[in-house]
């Protein structure tokens, strides 16, 4: 019998792994480890697209860890006496059903993705740029149109990893990088593009409360990508208007030197 | 062939009496255990050098976690042999040792492991040759990994130390000396030793497809392989047609660093202010070729532990394994697959987005063969009568672990969701999962199943059982609350974190993690005592310790130059466990058929 408690030890050690892997996500939410408050209008489909991912995941994961402890409980060789293993190569019907189930589902969903994708990345708002974001070692560089509204020309506003948008609105960021790779990363936003060095990249959003959160480098640029941090103030139109006008003056109040056309 | 008459440790009764009575020359030591072209002591080579390289890539992890839980305090003993200022890490230091934990552990760890000291030592010994078909070339592909231990060892103590831009070694982080003080000499040497790991492994792979092709024993059949060829054999055909380009990368990226060309450097990009280089490329491009070999890569990183496995699954559940050619074939696809789906690294890079669409689908597709193996191995267990060993324990956790980094696959996959979690502790979860709680766990199940065959002893199974408890409690605490950590948005590769508003309260779950991490390095010291006394002082083993059926088993254990006493003939498949109506409960592949057995022909 002590061969048996062996493999009653061993089962219920994985049996352990579907009860608290399922009991970590459980808890996750309630001591804050879960996903950070979204203030975008494109987030809730990310979001739901992860729960779904999760629901659907989490059912194969509970079914398949529950059969391999099953599995290794029952047919344990010291609960089976003298009984031989079932002899048997496969199942031809078996191969066939768990071939194409999961290739149905997994095909949905990558199409079922597709539009929630494009909305994300391929189809941009039609406008000029907010504001040009150009990433460099370790700092934001934030370039704001001026009051002609486009960027380039000797009205714009510099700033430095501060980045304010109103709220509500269509923001279409130009991001470039300098020098290095970058990411442009808004865990509140729900919004992350790479700032590649040589190419224009555009990315757009719409946050849909105000507040200020963190920008986050999360692409390795050097050693101190630790510390390349910026913040984003999402404000009322009538807030960003008055910052923007406020920054402005205190812009042309000093005369700094034109920005090297190289940006 | 060469004319070594011995060359096994410990072995000396059935191959060559003559040879072990007389004191031999320092040539043939040589010869024997150092420039072997026997592949039985390649194998070992190999197996030693990485082990050695498993517990620095090990050590390096620990200071990363180190780092991560408690930000610049001081680090215990490495702190004194490394760090600049006091004992406090510097960031430029932290990047350092994540890049190089990677480095070391894929490179030099589970690469050369499963093809180098697995796929050596049991490719001639499971298909029933006396060796391998290119000796020569066998022993050179150990000795290339000499130049790249070197290269990699030698770049940690260069002015700016070893490169620190990520295993994955983006440009133009890394052809510039002036963007991280990695990227100076410590980069030039990385690349020279990825050259030589890259030379090493197309040597081997040449050799594997020569000798898995034209000197399988009378009767082996390529459906009568046993699964670990199988998954060696199409490793192999992976690592040739993907390593070449990035070789040809490499190459380039060097000639970018040294002789000023502009291959992954952007007209007019600036580092610190300065004008860089010629310009004209395009970072992209090294992405691109950087996949094009290393998502393939990740496939030849756990293949053969798949196929390891369902051979110690099976013996250990004395049963068939579940569906022979479904597993073959779902090798063959997610080999097949594996090269069209790299671009699923890229998605927010900036590559087109359209793109991204196309690789969305090709990266759902490949879940699908990797599912099929799962659902079979579940299908192996069922039924059985399944024998609690620490090969076995292993095994089963590679299915159970395997699971989870397959799942957390699909999160990352799904083009919008990583938007989100990209370059986030998830995808560290995904694949130590994979690569650890999977390849790593499959290997030392490997070693403790042959370990036998090699050294002709067995390894202490109930200490064997305690470090596989330990390991398996210590990685899932270390590895599994990484997804949630993920899910807040946690970047990966960020020497502090905590200054973040979103991120600051996550602290105490990472010194929990490392905690973790430091108690599952340490029991490998277990693993590391019982190892060496089973060595030397472990019982005996006889030819065939586990009753299973594969040819390597027919040989002496462990097997003298030449492998094999009797030429082995094989009647069948490897998997004939519990046959109906046959006395023992297995049937070796050379067993010679008995009269009124069904036995399913394949």
């Amino acid at each position: 019998m002590r061969n048996r408690l062996a493999g009653i030890f061993w089962s219920i050690l994985f049996l352990a792994v579907p009860v608290l892997g399922v009991g970590v996500f459980a808890i996750a939410p309630s001591i804050d480890v879960w996903l950070p408050k979204d203030v975008s209008s494109h987030g809730k489909e990310i979001d739901s697209l992860f729960y779904f991912i999760l629901a659907l995941t989490g059912i194969v994961f509970i079914v398949t860890e529950m059969l391999l402890f099953w599995f290794i409980w029952k047919y344990d060789a010291a609960a089976r006496g003298d009984e031989k293993a079932t002899y048997i190569h496969g199942s031809h019907t078996l191969e066939v059903i768990w071939t194409i189930i999961p290739a149905v589902t997994m095909l949905f969903l990558a199409i079922y993705q597709m539009n929630a994708w494009a909305d994300m990345k391929m189809r941009r708002p039609v406008m000029k740029p907010t504001v040009e974001v150009v990433a460099r070692q370790f700092e934001w560089r934030l370039r704001y149109p001026g009051p002609d509204g486009d960027l380039g020309t000797p009205d714009d506003l510099f700033l430095v990893n501060d980045l304010h948008v109103p709220v509500d609105e269509d923001i279409l960021i130009q991001l470039k990088s300098m020098d290095v790779l970058h990411s442009f990363f808004l865990p509140n936003l729900r919004m992350k593009q790479d700032a590649v060095p040589g190419m224009k990249i555009p990315v757009w959003f719409k946050a849909t409360e105000t507040g200020q959160y963190d920008l986050v480098c999360a692409e390795l640029c050097g050693w101190g990508h630790y510390k390349m941090k910026g913040r984003i103030t999402i404000e009322s139109r009538e807030d960003y208007d008055a910052w923007l006008e406020a920054k402005y003056r205190e812009q042309e109040a000093t005369q700094p030197e034109p920005m090297d056309e190289i940006l | 062939m060469s004319t070594v008459t011995h060359s096994s440790p410990g072995e000396s009764t059935t191959v060559a009496p003559a040879s072990a009575a007389k004191p031999r020359p320092v040539s043939e030591f040589l010869s024997t255990y150092v420039f072997s072209k026997d592949h039985k002591v390649i194998g070992l080579q190999f197996l030693f050098s990485t082990l050695v390289w498993f517990l620095i890539g090990g050590l390096l992890a620990l200071a990363v976690r180190w780092q991560v839980a408690w930000p610049w305090s001081d680090v215990p003993v490495l702190g004194k042999l490394f760090a600049q200022e006091g004992g406090q890490m510097s960031p430029e230091f932290y990047t350092m040792l994540f890049t190089m934990h990677a480095t070391v552990m894929i490179f030099l760890v589970i690469i050369p492991i499963l093809a180098g000291a697995f796929g050596n030592f049991l490719i001639p010994l499971m298909i029933g040759a006396d060796d391998m078909a290119f000796p020569t070339l066998n022993m050179l592909s150990y000795w290339f990994m000499w130049p790249a231990f070197i290269a990699f060892g030698a770049s940690f103590f260069v002015e700016g130390g070893a490169a620190s831009s990520g295993w994955t070694s983006y440009p133009p982080l890394t052809t510039n000396p002036a963007a991280s003080p990695g990227s100076g000499m410590g980069q030039t040497l990385w690349l020279i030793g990825l050259t030589f790991v890259g030379v090493s492994s197309m040597l081997g792979s040449v050799n594997y497809m020569t000798t898995i092709i034209l000197m399988r024993a009378p009767g082996m059949t390529m459906f009568r392989l046993p699964m670990t060829i199988w998954a060696m054999f199409i490793t192999a055909l992976l690592q040739a047609f993907a390593l070449p380009v990035l070789t040809a990368a490499g190459f380039m990226q060097l000639f970018d660093r040294s002789i000023g060309t502009g291959f992954f450097s952007p007209e007019g990009s600036m580092i610190n202010n300065e004008l860089t280089g010629a310009g004209g490329g395009q970072p992209l491009l090294w992405q691109h070729l950087f996949w094009f070999y290393s998502h393939p890569a990740v496939y030849i990183m756990i293949l053969p532990a798949m196929g390891m496995v369902s051979d110690i699954m099976t013996c250990f559940a004395r049963k068939p394994l579940f569906g022979y050619r479904p597993m073959v074939y779902s090798i063959a696809g997610i080999a097949g697959l594996g090269f069209i789906v790299w671009g699923h690294h890229m998605f927010i890079s900036g590559m087109n987005p359209a793109l991204g669409m196309t690789f969305m689908v090709s990266t759902m597709m490949i879940a699908l063969p990797s599912a099929v193996k799962t659902f079979n191995w579940l299908g192996t267990l069922w039924g059985g009568r399944i024998q609690f060993t620490t090969a076995m324990l292993f095994s089963v956790s590679f299915v159970s672990m395997f699971i989870i980094g397959g799942l957390s696959g699909i999160f990352m996959a799904a083009t919008p969701v990583d938007i989100f979690i990209h370059d986030t502790y998830f995808i560290v979860a995904h694949f130590h999962y994979v690569l650890f709680a999977g390849t790593a766990m499959g290997v030392w199940g490997a070693i403790y199943f042959w370990f036998p065959k090699m050294f002709g002893r067995t390894m202490n199974e109930f200490w064997g059982k305690v470090h596989f408890f330990l390991t398996f409690i210590f990685l899932n605490g270390t590895f599994f609350t990484m997804h949630i950590l993920g899910a807040v948005g946690f970047p990966r590769r960020l020497a502090d974190a905590y200054h973040y508003e979103t991120f600051h309260h996550l602290q105490p779950m990472n010194a929990f993690m490392t905690y973790c991490a430091i108690g599952m390095v340490a029991c490998q010291a277990i693993f590391a005592a019982n190892f060496f006394w089973s060595m030397f002082y472990g019982p005996k083993a006889g030819r065939n310790p586990w009753n299973s059926n594969g040819l390597e088993w027919t040989a002496p254990s462990p097997p003298g130059h030449g492998n094999f006493d009797v030429q082995p003939i094989v009647y069948r498949g490897p998997y004939e466990y519990s046959v109906p109506g046959c006395e023992k409960d297995h049937l070796m592949q050379t067993d010679p058929p008995v009269e009124g057995m069904v036995v399913a022909a394949h």
